[in-house]
């Protein structure tokens, strides 16, 4: 019975968070004199109401997915990789830069190799800091901090004079590199939905066998939980470390191919870090760091991006407040702690209550 | 209804975490000037009713009256206010503060904005003098014995003006001397009109020092009785709800082959110092040696060492005649090792994995529990709930997770986990700690069982009376070294006690002939 609950509660409090953020949003909204509803209606109409945002919402979601998964993975081992977004613009850099390279290989040989080319990326940049954490014992968030904003400027000296000649961007990747189709965008009346969806949700099963099914899931798990009880079992949890951290760069790599050879089809110089690190790390909380709710809140997060943008034109409210409403649900999301701490306040007085009711009986 | 002069007065408290009762009722009576036992395994629900007590948990309903008077006590200032102190069983000192400085912290006597230490030492002197502690207020804390930390917290209690002294555990840390000086401290207290609750589960210090035990089992209180008329046998069976036997039946021991060797093993501790100093010492199939001596000798890091937990500097260690130092764990524990570590929560198991899953811990990588780097789950169910049925551990089914246990069913689950694997060589550190009397009858048999299927058993324990009851041999360790290897049969506590705190052997047994000697004179001048 207890098991029950509290699988009923991982599921109930990440509703409840984006449910709570949807109020404040609307709060916020009233606040500055626009309709709420007519603010979420177009919301909705802009992510789901037609296949065209329906694919564009999935195309959103396809790098949350990998990234949020990235994250995961370090935190089963106790790990947080901060630099999710660093490694990210690796593997964009890695894969676009492959596709650069090679655009005549034919297609079937040059996606996997800049796929690969991109978890390879993000799983080098990621294992510098699981290397000094688990042989120097340096603290993984300065390391991965840190390592964003080498991986930025790199990736943009990479742009400017290594990949082009002065330039702000790459020329497109040829048609062999891309993960594009016409087959998907036919079906979604044109949306740049790509394959990487589908590879987002094969890593997804993967990654949800390889965490529950294997021996080397099993150590990862117990290395995070227990990093003392790992080792007096004999694993290494310095192997773990560096593991884990390879497989979530790879991971988070995997997530910026995505947008290299499926969405933007190049790379430009960046101001500042993609954005799909710090949302997977966002999507990865909501999700519970279960592989299957990381696809579920992926899809919420593309959905509140793609539909977000529909909402000034929809319902007069400002991009601005769109963006507002979206950081009041996420910070729900990231506050589901919170919401846990009020959901076992309010789940007390029942108990009293029952009890009062069992000392009564007592008596009689 | 006033009656009796009860200091406290804890009437019918009840305090539930979820549909889980810790405290269940309980009523607790305390007269002024007595010195009252709080007996319960562990589990039992005293630490909860302590904590209440204290201030740092509220109790879901019931009535707590301090001097007749209904009080409600919503957090550690107010008991502090109502004269409530808990002499804490892990100290909370500052290692690098002085004594002064430890106990006025956080009530610092202020001259204008500057701490006026001169009235501090003077009132920690008097207090000291007064109740006999002999402590000395300028010394800095990590220059004095574990002893004197102890008498440090008891003065920090009664600097901020407590007349209800809690004492959780007090005697867990020390050598059976500074036990017997704790218990002259103690009845200096309550000569000085102070009141005394006394948490432990050791059934002769409550004999020793205790006026009435209120008992508790199960968060329930089964009463409370005069220590005089109850004897340890009938304090234990209230307390387990069913008879217990204290002694361990075992038949003599036939030592065979060498199965453990250590020879000339130098260790450090974490910051560096030589922890283990030169030690040599062997174990025999078909035998247990015991280790004694306070915490902080070396043990815990002799057991690291031999188990691949710790790097050693220089000697050698030999299992089964094959050289394991500094080999990882995971070779050594295939050459012939199990091992029911010291601190079952940190080391023993990974608290929120199932109990199957920590039932796999150490071969969930072997053939039947995985295949090919798969686990295999049925398989892993299946191995847990053969144990869980062979090693008697009493749990609703082998998914819960391991934390939710009780620390006797852990520690079953521990040792059916490292028995099953049939080792030649078992490490026990401190394998009954906070156990109930059931739970440590049930372990020294299954050691013993151990030692008669002929295998080696080291046995690490800061308590004497295990060590007494199921070693063959004993090793006190002290200082990184062997003191002395002496036999259960012809040692008594106070040599041990001695030799525990860096005697010699032939030092102890002249102290204690002397100490003898002196008594028969004493007697004879009597007479």
């Amino acid at each position: 019975m207890n098991h029950k609950n509290e699988t009923l509660r991982n599921i109930s409090v990440p509703v409840l968070s984006v449910l709570l953020g949807l109020i404040l949003g609307a709060i916020i909204m009233l606040i500055f004199g626009y309709d709420p509803i007519l603010g979420y209606k177009s919301l909705i109409e802009g992510s789901v109401g037609s296949s065209f945002y329906i694919g564009e919402t999935l195309r959103q979601a396809t790098p949350l997915i990998l990234t949020a998964l990235g994250f995961a993975v370090a935190n089963t081992a106790g790990f947080f990789n901060i630099g999710v977004a660093g490694q990210a613009l690796f593997g964009w850099l890695g894969s676009v830069t492959l596709a650069i390279m090679f655009p005549d290989l034919p297609r079937m040989l040059l996606i996997p190799l800049c796929l690969i080319g991109g978890a390879v990326a993000g799983a080098i940049w990621a294992g510098i800091a699981g290397y000094l954490r688990a042989y120097f014992g340096t603290s993984e968030v300065i390391v991965t901090i840190m390592l964003n904003y080498t991986a930025l400027y790199i990736s943009n000296h990479m742009v400017r004079n290594v990949l082009t000649n002065a330039d702000d961007a790459t020329p497109r990747i040829s048609d062999n590199a891309t993960l594009r189709s016409g087959f998907l965008a036919n079906i979604t009346d044109n949306s740049t939905l790509h394959y990487g969806l589908f590879i987002a949700i094969i890593m997804c099963i993967v990654m949800w066998i390889f965490m529950n099914k294997t021996t080397a899931g099993y150590e990862l798990r117990a290395v995070g939980l227990n990093s003392f009880a790992a080792e007096y079992a004999g694993m290494s949890a310095k192997k773990n470390i560096v593991m884990a951290m390879v497989i979530s760069g790879a991971l988070a790599g995997l997530g910026g191919s995505m947008e290299g050879i499926g969405n933007f089809q190049n790379i430009f110089v960046m101001s500042s870090m993609p954005s799909i690190g710090f949302d997977g790390m966002a999507v990865s909380l909501l999700g519970a760091g279960n592989p299957f709710g990381i696809l579920v809140s992926a899809l919420l997060f593309g959905a509140l991006k793609i539909g977000g943008i529909s909402m000034p034109m929809g319902s007069d409210v400002p991009t601005e407040v769109v963006d507002i409403v979206i950081a009041a649900i996420i910070f729900f999301v990231g506050a589901n702690y919170l919401i846990r701490y009020f959901m076992n306040k309010f789940n007390q007085p029942k108990i009293k209550i029952t009890q009062a009711v069992t000392a009564k009986k007592e008596v009689n | 209804m006033v009656d009796e002069n009860y200091v406290i007065e804890m009437l019918n408290i009840t305090k539930a975490f979820g549909t889980f009762k810790a405290n269940d009722n309980i009523n607790l009576k305390v007269k002024k000037g007595e010195i009252h036992a709080l007996l319960g395994e562990n589990g039992a629900g005293k630490s909860t009713l302590m904590n209440i007590l204290s201030g740092l948990l509220e109790p879901t309903s019931g009535e707590i009256k301090i001097h007749g008077k209904p009080v409600v006590i919503n957090g550690p200032t107010v008991a502090n206010k109502l004269g409530i102190g808990m002499v804490h069983q892990h100290f909370m000192l500052v290692k690098k503060f002085t004594v002064t400085e430890n106990i006025i912290l956080g009530n610092e006597p202020s001259k204008a904005g500057f701490i006026d230490k001169k009235v501090a030492i003077k009132t920690i002197k008097d207090l000291s003098e007064r109740y006999g502690l002999k402590v000395n207020p300028s010394k800095v804390v990590e220059d004095i014995s574990v002893g004197m930390e102890q008498r440090v917290e008891i003065l920090k209690t009664l600097y901020r003006g407590a007349d209800i002294l809690i004492f959780d555990e007090p005697t867990a840390v020390l050598t059976p001397q500074e036990i017997d000086e704790l218990i002259l401290i103690m009845r200096e207290l309550v000569k000085e009109g102070k009141s005394i609750i006394l948490i432990t589960h050791k059934l002769d210090e409550i004999k020793a020092v205790a006026d009435r035990c209120t008992v508790i089992r199960r968060g329930k209180s089964i009463g409370t009785v005069d220590v005089k008329s109850t004897s340890q046998q009938e304090l234990a069976d209230l307390m387990v709800g069913r008879s217990v036997s204290f002694k361990t039946k075992k038949g003599p021991s036939h030592p065979e082959n060498v199965v453990l060797k250590v020879e000339n093993l130098v260790v450090k501790e974490s910051r560096g110092l030589e922890a283990v100093k030169n030690l040599s010492l062997e174990v025999r199939a078909g035998e247990i040696l015991g280790i004694a001596g306070i915490d902080g000798n070396g043990q815990s890091e002799l057991i690291q060492a031999i188990t691949g937990l710790r790097k050693i500097e220089s000697g050698s260690i030999e299992l089964e005649g094959k050289a394991i130092g500094n080999l990882p764990p995971r070779k050594i524990t295939e050459t012939g090792l199990g091992h029911i570590p010291e601190d079952r929560h940190k080391y023993g198991l990974v608290l929120k994995m199932s109990l199957a899953e920590n039932i796999a811990l150490q071969t969930y990588y072997q053939k039947p529990l995985s295949n090919h780097g798969f686990l295999d789950y049925p398989a892993i169910k299946e191995y847990a709930r053969k144990l869980i049925e062979e090693f008697d551990v009493r749990t609703p089914n082998e998914l819960v997770p391991a934390s939710a246990l009780s620390g006797g069913n852990q520690q079953k689950a521990i040792i059916a986990r490292e028995l099953d694997r049939n080792p030649s060589l078992l490490i026990a550190a401190q394998p009954t700690r906070g156990l109930d009397v059931g739970a440590i009858e049930y372990i020294h048999k299954r050691l013993i069982e151990q030692r008669d299927h002929k295998k080696a058993v080291l046995l690490m324990s800061f308590e004497l009376d295990e060590i007494l009851n199921c070693s063959d041999r004993i090793a006190v360790m002290y200082d990184g070294k062997i003191a002395a290897i002496v036999d259960p049969k012809q040692t008594t506590e106070q040599e041990l006690g001695l030799l525990m705190a860096g005697s010699s052997l032939e030092k102890a047994r002249a102290a204690l002939q002397a100490e003898e000697e002196e008594k028969k004179e004493a007697e004879l001048i009597e007479s």
